[in-house]
């Protein structure tokens, strides 16, 4: 057991561990961040989006000077089907105007950039290192074990992402089940800044945002975006884990990406640019019955380590939980580093502030939302209804045409108007 | 025993180096690595220290991210490290830049100095055996074996079908090469160390140089350009069935390249 001890070890150059270190380096503590890659950012990924407004009083001075992409003034739905699509964009103006609700990101400049914030306040951020197992010392959590070197602590931070091994290793998490997680892949596609700013019909620095469900995910558990970066677009999709695993004939995940990119509601987008970058990553999707128990003597679990996570279907968020879970734990630190109680009795208060912040508020409120996205009919059913609805509205054949309301209706019953239709509609009242 | 060693901040080999439009300079992307061949010199001095005690010392010239190579250094377990990052020293050729080395390395006793056979970027291989006259000492360059004993060195290094063994007396220079010995990982103590540790520097007056003598200034060699490589002509694919493929790849070759 090393003699010397630091006040703090945070696993994992993410989001929460970078806020964390941001805060206990900013209160005058000794921290040391261990990242596994070759800088922090390098190994993360995001589909591409920050709400800034929940994190403003947490972190106001890094998320007033980051260097986000485009601040996003459009939203845009699109609803596939095999051959055809329903697409909705709402826009407004107020979005145009600062404070901006959220910003398109980069990982790997945002991160790289908040650790050299980290590094200034006196944290220390050391990359290419991987943490291997934790130190223990009287049935507590005293450091972390990495490459054949002990480094003690009197409080270690888990920040080492939604595949933790910390979280496990100290017996806070089950072991990992498919059903919890879904892929995500995506593909960064460089254009011109001007051509971003036409196509999508954007000012300076304005940014726009697609989502794309139905027929991508083919029958699966998921969806696709698109977020305009300055001069790159981020494109991807998510497929439950579980749904892929049984998905027969069984399909591989690239081909999703492949058949998505060649649908024309996605090439028009990313016409003429070239492809820089392929990334892959895990996401919880298990809402709040996911997350691992967040503290232990010793030790706290903060981001997507703890499954700090929320599909609401519409919108999907992590990195505002990550860095407001980060800052919560760092709080709660330096309280224990000054009061020198690092038990788990003390931790607890960490739980306890999480519950009066917005993470576990909003991860409480959308306890079941899982459940309704999870409907394989979302991503078949209702995408061919509205489909064959806008068919028929807008097709004009040799024959004479129904009334508009009757064929809508002949539709509706087709896929909407039944028993399954009705306990659907009843089951969106969980959202 | 006090050893030198040379060492340099070069661009990480992934990094994108380009041209500047008007040919007079390159543009590298902002990816730095130590220069692979200065990690084995500095792995040996530290052995050599480990065995035979007394003090390493990392010399490095340059701006910006070049100190990273001297917290390298430190992270590793060298005990000094010195910085020669007035601009003045800046865009020399190896005789400026060595000249301002050695003067950096006189300033106290040495024993033995130890440098990269070559720095990844230029890969001129220049200023360790530049060092070496400008000191007066012997050098022994692209070593893969080196030990110590009674104020003599006794290195390897190889040679077309062999390899040469050379004793020389101490002081003397030394370049690494591959298979001198494998690079520890610094300890994450030692990384922490080393990112606090205070880098003196020094100026070119205090080496007793003039801004004449180094840099740029005092290069003997100038770049007149940097010219692209020629770029390979696009494959031309033929299309058809293999024979008559093959009969207008021979047409191309006979009518069009002239080259049958």
């Amino acid at each position: 057991m090393p003699e010397e001890k630091l006040d703090a070890v945070i696993v994992g150059g993410g989001l929460a561990g970078l806020a964390a270190a941001y805060r206990l380096a900013e209160a005058g503590k000794q921290v040391l961040l261990l990242e596994r890659g070759d800088a922090p950012g390098s190994k993360n990924v995001t589909g591409g989006r920050i709400y800034v407004e929940p994190l403003r009083t947490f972190l106001p001075s890094i998320i007033d000077e980051a260097p986000f992409e485009r601040h996003v003034v459009r939203e845009m739905i699109t609803v596939l089907d095999e051959e055809s699509s329903v697409q909705l964009e709402y826009a407004q103006d107020g979005w145009r105007k600062q404070p901006y609700m959220s910003y398109t990101v980069l990982r790997a400049r945002f991160d790289q950039w908040f650790s050299e914030k980290v590094m200034e306040k006196g944290g220390f951020v050391i990359p290419n290192r991987k943490v291997d197992d934790l130190l223990w010392e009287d049935g507590r959590v005293a450091g972390v074990k990495a490459g054949g070197e002990q480094i003690g602590a009197h409080i270690v931070i888990a920040a080492d992402g939604a595949l933790s091994f910390m979280a496990e290793k100290a017996g806070l998490r089950e072991p990992l089940k498919p059903a919890n997680y879904a892929l995500a892949i995506k593909e960064v596609h460089k254009l011109d800044e001007k051509c971003i700013e036409e196509r999508f019909g954007l000012d300076v620095g304005e940014g726009a945002a697609n989502l794309f469900v139905g027929a991508l995910t083919k029958g699966m558990f998921g969806g696709g975006f698109l977020y305009t970066n300055q001069d790159t677009l981020s494109l991807g999709i998510v497929v439950g884990i579980d749904a892929l695993m049984h998905k027969q004939p069984q399909i591989e995940a690239y081909r999703l990406m492949d058949d998505f990119k060649a649908r024309p509601e996605v090439a028009r987008w990313i016409r003429g640019g070239e492809l820089k970058e392929y990334a892959a990553h895990v996401i919880s999707e298990a809402g709040i019955s996911g997350i691992s128990k967040l503290y232990t003597a010793g030790m706290l679990v903060a981001g997507d380590a703890a499954g700090f996570a929320l599909n609401m279907g519409i919108t999907v968020r992590g990195m505002e939980f990550a860095i407001a879970s980060g800052v919560i734990a760092a709080g709660v630190a330096v309280d224990a580093l000054n009061k020198g109680d690092v038990s788990k009795e003390y931790l607890a208060e960490y739980e306890k502030r999480l519950r009066a912040s917005f993470v576990l508020r909003d991860m409480e409120t959308f306890r079941h939302s899982k459940e309704v996205l999870e409907n394989p009919r979302l991503f078949t059913v209702y995408p061919k209804f509205l489909s064959s609805l806008f068919n028929v509205l807008f097709s004009v054949s040799g024959t004479p045409k129904k009334g508009l309301y009757k064929s809508a209706r002949a539709v509706a019953k087709e896929y909407i108007l039944n028993w399954e239709g009705m306990k659907d509609f009843w089951s969106l009242r969980k959202l | 025993m006090n050893i030198v060693v040379l060492a340099k901040q070069v661009p990480d080999p992934e990094a994108i180096v380009g041209i500047r439009g008007d040919g007079t300079g390159l543009e590298i992307e902002p990816k730095f690595a130590t220069n692979l061949f200065d990690e084995f010199a500095l792995e040996e001095a530290l052995r050599l220290r480990e065995k035979h005690g007394g003090k390493v010392k990392v010399i490095t010239l340059g701006g910006g991210k070049a100190t990273e190579v001297l917290r390298t250094g430190i992270a590793m377990g060298a005990d000094e490290a010195l910085l020669l990052d007035d601009p003045a020293f800046f865009d020399g050729d190896g005789y400026a830049t060595a000249l301002a080395l050695s003067r950096a390395i006189q300033r106290e006793p040495f024993d033995l100095v130890l440098c990269g056979k070559q720095a990844t970027d230029d890969d001129r291989s220049e200023v360790g055996p530049m060092v070496a006259q400008l000191l007066n000492l012997p050098h022994v360059g692209g070593i893969t074996k080196l030990d110590i004993a009674d104020g003599k060195a006794t290195a390897e290094s190889p040679v077309e079908g062999g390899k040469a063994v050379v004793e020389v007396p101490l002081p003397a220079v030394f370049t690494a090469q591959k298979g001198l010995n494998e690079a520890r990982v610094p300890l994450i103590t030692g990384v922490m160390k080393a990112m606090k540790a205070q880098i003196p520097k020094v100026t070119p007056n205090e080496l007793g140089l003039s801004t004449e003598e180094i840099g740029k200034a005092g290069s003997k060699v100038r770049i007149e350009q940097y010219l692209p490589p020629k770029k390979r002509a696009g494959v031309h694919f033929i299309p058809g069935d293999a024979g008559e493929a093959a009969a207008e790849a021979v047409r191309i070759l006979v009518d069009e390249v002239r080259v049958i």
